[in-house]
């Protein structure tokens, strides 16, 4: 599974007719690969549940995270962080059985299971007599 | 206005690519505007996890937020100590890796440790912490001498 390198930068059309321009942090991941299957994990935080957008299309998966943290109160004095969502997009193995991917959100990492189609997976047969 | 101490990220050993990562970093920023500054890939480089922290304040309170995601909250370490708070804690690679099993790591684990010296003094008894998200949020008191104070002009 091969990670594409999108531009992080994103026209979005906004109300005035103007474009805006909208940046998103690319997580950081690890990818597992065995013979079963990928295990994709990211970094998301800031991203509860229902702020993950998980799509497969065109052999394409992406990953959309949006913050549900909002901003501290008071004002900054000190800041390395930035409030930004986050996308990625990976180039989907075509063995991969996009109707069985399944996706856990925790603690702002984000677990994705890609199983491998039966019939790509490796297989042992028996020699008979 | 007070100025805070920047504390870099502490090295665990001494590192060859020290001089290079900082050309290398300021290459990045040329084309890359994906990676923080701080905490980005480049620290992995380094060996270090060296997570974003924030620091804001209001009128009565101090707030540290640190993004460590991933962690169990057994496994973070909150201290305060003359005013400097410090954040550190280990996180641990709990996901095997078989033989014949082939593995891309961008992410860290290990221990991590970040201190920030507080804007104001502080209650020390006065300190809440929740881990949320991967989010780290500390607040602090103000101390009562630290608070500003609304002094009514009495006019003769």
């Amino acid at each position: 599974m091969n990670t594409l390198t999108q531009p992080d930068q994103r026209t979005a059309a906004g109300n005035g007719g103007g474009a805006q321009r909208v940046s998103f942090i690319t997580p950081v991941a690890n990818i597992l690969e065995t013979s079963d299957g990928y295990l994709l994990e990211a970094e998301m935080p800031g991203v509860a549940k229902d702020g993950m957008e998980v799509t497969v299309e065109n052999g394409e998966l992406v990953i959309v995270g949006r913050r549900g943290d909002k901003d501290l109160p008071g004002t900054a004095i000190y800041r390395e962080s930035r409030q930004l969502d986050y996308r990625r997009v990976f180039d989907l193995d075509p063995s991969i059985d996009t109707g069985k991917i399944t996706a856990k959100m925790e603690q702002g990492i984000l677990t994705l299971s890609l199983p491998k189609a039966e019939q790509v997976k490796p297989r042992r047969i028996t020699v008979t007599d | 206005m007070s100025l805070i101490r920047y504390q870099a990220p502490e090295l665990s050993t001494w590192s060859p690519f020290i001089g290079l990562s900082t050309l290398r970093d300021e290459m990045n920023r040329l084309f890359d505007v994906s990676q923080p500054g701080f905490g980005g890939r480049e620290d992995r480089l380094l060996g270090v996890w060296s997570p974003p922290l924030d620091v804001f304040q209001d009128k009565d309170h101090v707030f540290v937020k640190c993004e460590l995601p991933g962690m169990k909250k057994e496994d973070i370490q909150i201290s305060l100590h003359e005013n400097t708070l410090t954040v550190s804690g280990e996180r641990k690679q709990e996901r095997e890796v078989r033989e014949g099993d082939s593995y891309r790591s961008e992410r860290f684990f290990g221990r991590f440790h970040r201190s920030v010296t507080l804007p104001v003094p502080v209650q020390t008894d006065h300190v809440t912490a929740q881990y949320k998200d991967g989010i780290l949020t500390v607040s602090l008191a103000k101390a009562e001498d630290a608070k500003p104070k609304h002094i009514e002009v009495q006019v003769a």
